[in-house]
């Protein structure tokens, strides 16, 4: 008998494809039904965020920074408005940097429950995908009540937030917070002891220490991986040093350590949003000297000055002086960072985003090499991709 | 917090005295010029040694400068875990010159010059994979430079009889406006159609 020619079989996963998370071009090399090669072709969605934000205004700016990771949008506004507080050295007021720590950890949640559930699904659970999103549908009245839009909040701005929270909103934020350990235990339940998920996760798309430095990998992908690193205890920004959190890591790196992670990362949301609650201090949102943030609209009636800037600041916009800064936030996917480059005009000479899931869509070739082919799902599900922000 | 910063840019001077520009200090945060050829080397140095420890290569970026002799500037972003410290490492490239590719370091850096490459033309040399990322299969030019139009240059609609995608070259509806907002009295110099003849005559007139 001939001897038998054994190919590698090439197949494309995606781009439209419900376990890829949006719209990821895959081309998956097989050996049999074992991944021999990933190569992610990225950028169906590639918008030129960074070339448009170098046309626009830095309020302008703002709204491009919802658009990115459409599922934790405040917290990358939270990124450009502290690279540009910097680059104008200003400091926003207690009760604007309060509304923003209590903000940026209603987005972390409303991002895990986005991304367990999903996961889950790609593996078989159809139910927590229904549980979850009923909370983030409130969650998400929390943002239009704040803001005025579900998703598109554009609230934090250079120089604190867009307004001031609306009275009673924060008894509706204390009443979720002491409801939702109930849900995530629920959730849990179904699960965190659940033999087929983990099955289907134990072991599968491990990370060593090494690898995720190497990688670039931050935020759970990093913590996952035993690495106690969060900036919001090593390079505090706003009113985090006064937070008392935990940080939890997984211990083997696998997708099972870090949906056991993101859960744990809930938790300990609801202990920030508990203590954002209970010290808010009252006071101005924003920065109140008028050149960076608008005057309110009754001082507009009677003072002269107050309509000038008002006037300025919605057409000319500030002058932000030369200089440039690489500020980090850890938004819920990891190390959200902005390179910013200030020119000294009303426009940001150029804006680098650096998005976490790039780095993390970069590994995926790494995590799903020697694995099963229905196991690059779960692997894409525990990297928690968003394409908006992976494309820009 | 600048104390340290200096210190660390001083022994980084020391130590690579051939391949540092110079170093600088703003807004807390340490940034390092150095030659483009010895990038590598710089980098290698800064993960490896015991007082920097820069494990994880945040971000590798182009930026463009078009006045300039050597037009792009490039900037990795590096972050230290065991020193809670980060550094900016910057290179000038010309638009002819390459510049070592930084991913025989840090394996992330692939995906992040392979933009660099596609959105500024910066040809990264020993690049094991020099692929476009995020601009579209078959596109031409490099979309982040300041002399490409932020319409760019063709537009795709679906053909209904071709039954295909088809290119063609951008038509705008309504003109694209670009507003000028600057303040005549405190703004760059705005130069007025006509005034460059009045240039040579009297001396000039600032604007």
């Amino acid at each position: 008998m001939a001897e038998q020619q054994i190919q590698n079989y090439t197949i494309n996963f995606g781009p439209q494809h419900p376990a890829a998370h949006g719209v990821l071009r895959l081309v998956l090399e097989l050996d049999g039904e074992i991944v021999d090669r990933a190569d992610p072709h990225i950028g169906l969605l590639h918008r030129g965020t960074e070339k448009l934000i170098e046309h626009k205004s830095y309020l302008q700016a703002v709204p491009y920074f919802d658009r990115l990771d459409y599922v934790s949008p405040m917290c990358q506004e939270h990124a450009f408005a502290l690279a540009v507080e910097k680059l104008l050295d200003i400091e926003v007021p207690r009760r604007g940097q309060y509304i923003r720590v209590l903000f940026s950890e209603i987005t972390r949640i409303l991002n895990h429950i986005l991304n367990i559930t999903t996961m889950a699904l790609d593996v078989g659970a159809m139910t927590p995908v229904l549980w979850g999103f009923e909370e983030r549908e409130i969650l998400m009245e929390f943002y239009e009540r704040v803001s005025g839009a579900r998703l598109h909040a554009a609230y934090f701005r250079p120089g604190g937030v867009g307004r001031d929270m609306p009275a009673g909103l924060d008894a509706d934020i204390h009443a979720f917070a002491t409801r939702f350990p109930k849900v995530i235990d629920d959730m849990e339940s179904l699960l965190t002891e659940n033999r087929i998920f983990k099955q289907r996760t134990v072991d599968i798309g491990v990370v060593t220490e090494a690898q995720a430095q190497d990688w670039g990998f931050t935020g759970p992908m990093l913590r996952g991986s035993n690495v106690a690193w969060d900036l919001r205890k090593a390079q505090p920004y706003d009113v985090y040093d006064e937070m008392d959190f935990d940080v939890p890591v997984g211990l083997k790196g696998d997708c099972y350590s870090r949906y056991l992670l993101r859960v744990e990362e809930m938790r300990q949301s609801l202990r920030i949003i508990e203590q954002c609650l209970e010290n808010m201090p009252s006071g101005p949102v924003q920065d109140t000297n008028g050149k960076i943030s608008p005057p309110p609209r009754g001082e507009m009636k009677h003072s002269m000055e107050a309509l000038i800037h008002h006037f300025k600041l919605y057409t000319e916009g500030y002058h932000v002086p030369a200089g440039e800064t690489y500020t980090a936030v850890e938004a819920p996917k990891g190390e959200f960072g902005v390179y910013l480059v200030a020119d000294g005009t009303n426009k940001p000479y150029r804006c680098k985003i650096r998005a976490p899931g790039f780095a993390h869509m970069q590994g995926l070739d790494l995590l799903s090499r020697g694995h099963m082919l229905a196991d690059v799902s779960a692997i894409i599900g525990s990297l928690d991709i968003v394409f908006g922000e992976v494309d820009r | 917090m600048d104390e340290i910063l200096k210190e660390l840019g001083d022994t980084i001077r020391s130590a690579l005295p051939d391949h540092v520009i110079e170093t600088e200090i703003a807004h807390g945060e340490l940034m390092v010029t150095v030659e483009a050829q010895s990038i590598v080397k710089v980098l290698g140095f800064l993960r490896d040694d015991a007082n920097c420890q820069f494990k994880i290569l945040a971000d590798v970026c182009g930026v463009d400068y078009p006045e300039r002799e050597k037009r792009f500037e490039i900037v990795y972003n590096l972050l230290s875990l065991e020193q809670n410290q980060r550094i900016r490492v910057k290179a000038s490239v010309g638009e002819e010159e390459s510049i070592p590719s930084a991913t025989g370091v840090y394996s992330c850096a692939n995906w992040w010059e392979r933009e660099a490459w596609d959105l500024y033309g910066i040809f990264f040399s020993e690049h094991p994979d020099l692929r476009r990322i995020l601009t579209d299969y078959g596109f031409e030019g490099h979309p982040l430079r300041k002399d490409f139009p932020l319409t760019g240059f063709v537009e795709l609609r679906y053909d209904e009889d071709q039954k295909r995608v088809v290119y063609e070259p951008v038509k705008l509806t309504q003109e694209f406006r670009t507003f000028d907002f600057m303040s005549p009295w405190e703004g760059t110099e705005i130069v007025l159609p006509g005034d460059e003849k009045a240039e040579g005559q009297e001396g000039g007139k600032s604007s």
